[in-house]
């Protein structure tokens, strides 16, 4: 990741195994996307916008995200689907630390197990993406949703 | 046409499903309940705090405005343009002397007064409004607002107690509890549920669920079955209050109690991170779980340190919003605001206690939708006549609920229970 090129590439890399990996129901694999000192937060543009901390998930470190995750697996109860998100182009900027602040758009689409879809969440990512070993990985993600009104519920991550 | 309903048993221990799923019910329950002799939770003060400050919000599917006038007084008004029916207030929140509907820019001032109509003498002598058009006649619809403690109740209906009253002993001395000093608003979640208003009442007066459905409270001993606590009523069964004791049973009792209750298990959630579930006995009352539910859509919510108070919003027969705004105190440290926030993955639309009423009750909407001729079983606690309990595993306060829904809309069975 010695160039832009490169380093876009990895981060182009990094979030469709993101966007993947989520859709795939694969959210073990998913955290490992994340570095240690991690964190993961998502908020809905309407706080943001009257500056309010008001939080829908906020894990501070790998540890709070990883069990977020197992209490989805083995205690929450949420309305079945699949998950399909389509993540735009980023907007990949360098920091003076060799980190990237990297800002994209998803939209997050549900579809219930007899096929029909519906559209669950649109907003963007911001995210601070680190180099590992030859790798993007992830150590901050904000999710800001536009959809303030959550349809049902949230139980897996955005 | 008068509704008519046959009830199965007086004491609602049965409910139609074709109740929640009728258009004229639905249309009556604006009008009786929501319009009717209630009063509405409308915001927090804290909301609103300077002059001209306003909020919108909603009571029952009615549009509304919450404002401050000039002279700091709070006033709540119809958000419809007292014209021809338009949106006037587009915003959500904001701070404005006037309000001006943008179709025909008739403006109103922050009490819903009209005090300007473009063009109403004419022009040149020609068109304008009739010269006995009286704008003091054309105001937006107003409601009667009243402050209690910093939380602002509203109504339509003329004649009704006093809010004091309607709140009865425990509503007053819960929300004196919650608003002892002033708030810092921590920010608002909003939960879109595909059922009706209904199912919702039912879930906050339905202790017997809590603890089976929402595992997460079974493992940390947050909320479950085997605490010290219990449901208190009003004397009309319409509000009632779930609350629990922290610490006031062990891991080894509600092993005990939840072993062999088929879907939950006590120790299957194993977190890494535990800290942030932490819990102070703040209000120094020992309870680490209250939900004051005042009929017919507001509750106040504390779990361990979260405090949210929660509006139930109707948007037709087969949906309605949960709008909760998560607040903390004006003197918390930064620390404990942290706290609050790490605390709220607790509550809300992705809460970890919380999150499945909206599958729950959509999937009972769902079914039910299909079986109008068919009814709800609700005897958990017992039949006959509606009692406080010193435990929850009661649906009694589900009935409660009926009996007073019953009342307002004119469709007690004979005999009925109250």
């Amino acid at each position: 990741m010695n160039t832009e090129s490169q380093a876009r590439q990895a981060i182009s890399d990094l979030l469709a195994e993101y966007s993947l990996l989520l859709d795939e129901d694969r959210l073990e694999a998913w955290l490992e996307l994340f570095v240690d000192e991690c964190e993961y937060r998502i908020v809905s543009r309407e706080n943001v916008e009257q500056g309010l901390p008001n939080i829908h998930i906020w894990c501070k470190g790998k540890d709070m995200l990883a069990d977020r995750i197992t209490s989805f697996r083995h205690v929450n109860e949420y309305n079945l689907h699949w998950a399909r998100r389509v993540i735009g182009p980023p907007r990949v900027s360098a920091q003076g630390d060799g980190s990237w602040q990297v800002e994209t758009s998803y939209s997050l689409f549900q579809t219930n197990l007899e096929g029909v879809s519906r559209l669950f969440s649109v907003g963007r990512y911001a995210m601070r993406i680190v180099p590992v070993d030859g790798r993007a990985r992830l150590k901050q993600v904000h999710v800001i949703a536009d959809t303030a009104s959550i349809p049902t519920l949230l139980a897996a991550p955005i | 046409m008068t509704l008519r309903v046959d009830w199965p048993r007086n004491d609602y221990s049965r409910v139609p499903y074709w109740l929640y799923h009728d258009e004229a019910v639905y249309a009556q329950e604006m009008e009786r309940i929501f319009r009717g002799p209630v009063w509405n939770y409308l915001a927090l003060e804290a909301e609103v705090p300077r002059p001209g400050d306003f909020r919108t919000t909603w009571v029952g599917d009615t549009p509304v405005v919450v404002s401050r006038a000039a002279d700091g007084s709070l006033h709540a008004f119809v958000n419809r343009c007292a014209h021809r029916g338009a949106q006037v207030v587009r915003t959500t929140h904001g701070n404005a002397a006037e309000h001006v509907c943008i179709y025909h820019r008739w403006c109103y001032d922050s009490s819903g007064a009209l005090i300007g109509v473009p063009f109403r003498r004419g022009l040149k002598g020609q068109g304008g409004m009739p010269a006995d058009f009286d704008p003091a006649q054309h105001r937006l619809t107003k409601l009667r607002v009243e402050n209690f403690h910093g939380v602002l109740f509203g109504t339509f209906a003329e004649r009704l107690e006093s809010l004091p009253d309607y709140l009865g002993a425990f509503g007053r001395g819960m929300i004196e509890r919650f608003m002892h000093k002033p708030l810092k608003i921590l920010g608002y979640h909003r939960q879109m549920v595909g059922g009706n208003w209904k199912f919702y009442n039912e879930n906050l007066r339905d202790t017997y669920h809590a603890s089976l459905l929402h595992e997460f409270f079974v493992r940390y001993g947050v909320d479950r079955a085997t605490q010290k606590g219990g449901v208190k009523m009003d004397e009309r069964h319409r509000h009632n209050m779930n609350h629990a004791y922290v610490a006031s049973d062990t891991q080894d009792d509600a092993r005990a109690a939840y072993a062999g209750q088929s879907g939950v298990e006590v120790d299957r959630l194993q977190l890494r991170h535990t800290a942030f579930l932490k819990h102070e006995d703040r209000f120094a009352d020992g309870m680490n779980l209250a939900a004051p539910t005042i009929f017919p859509n507001f509750l106040m919510v504390q779990i361990n340190d979260t405090l949210c108070t929660r509006q139930l919003r109707p948007k037709g027969k087969d949906s309605f919003e949960i709008f909760q705004t998560a607040f903390g105190y004006a003197d918390d440290s930064p620390e404990l605001t942290e706290h609050r926030l790490l605390q709220l993955n607790l509550v809300g639309p992705a809460g970890y206690v919380s999150m499945e009423d909206g599958e729950a009750i959509e999937i009972a909407h769902r079914m039910t939708q299909v079986a109008s001729d068919e009814f709800s079983v609700i005897e958990m606690g017992g039949r006959g006549p509606i009692a406080d309990t010193t435990h929850r595993l009661t649906e009694g306060p589900i009935r409660g609920f009926w009996s007073y829904w019953s009342e307002l809309m004119g469709v007690e069975p004979a005999g009925a229970v109250r």
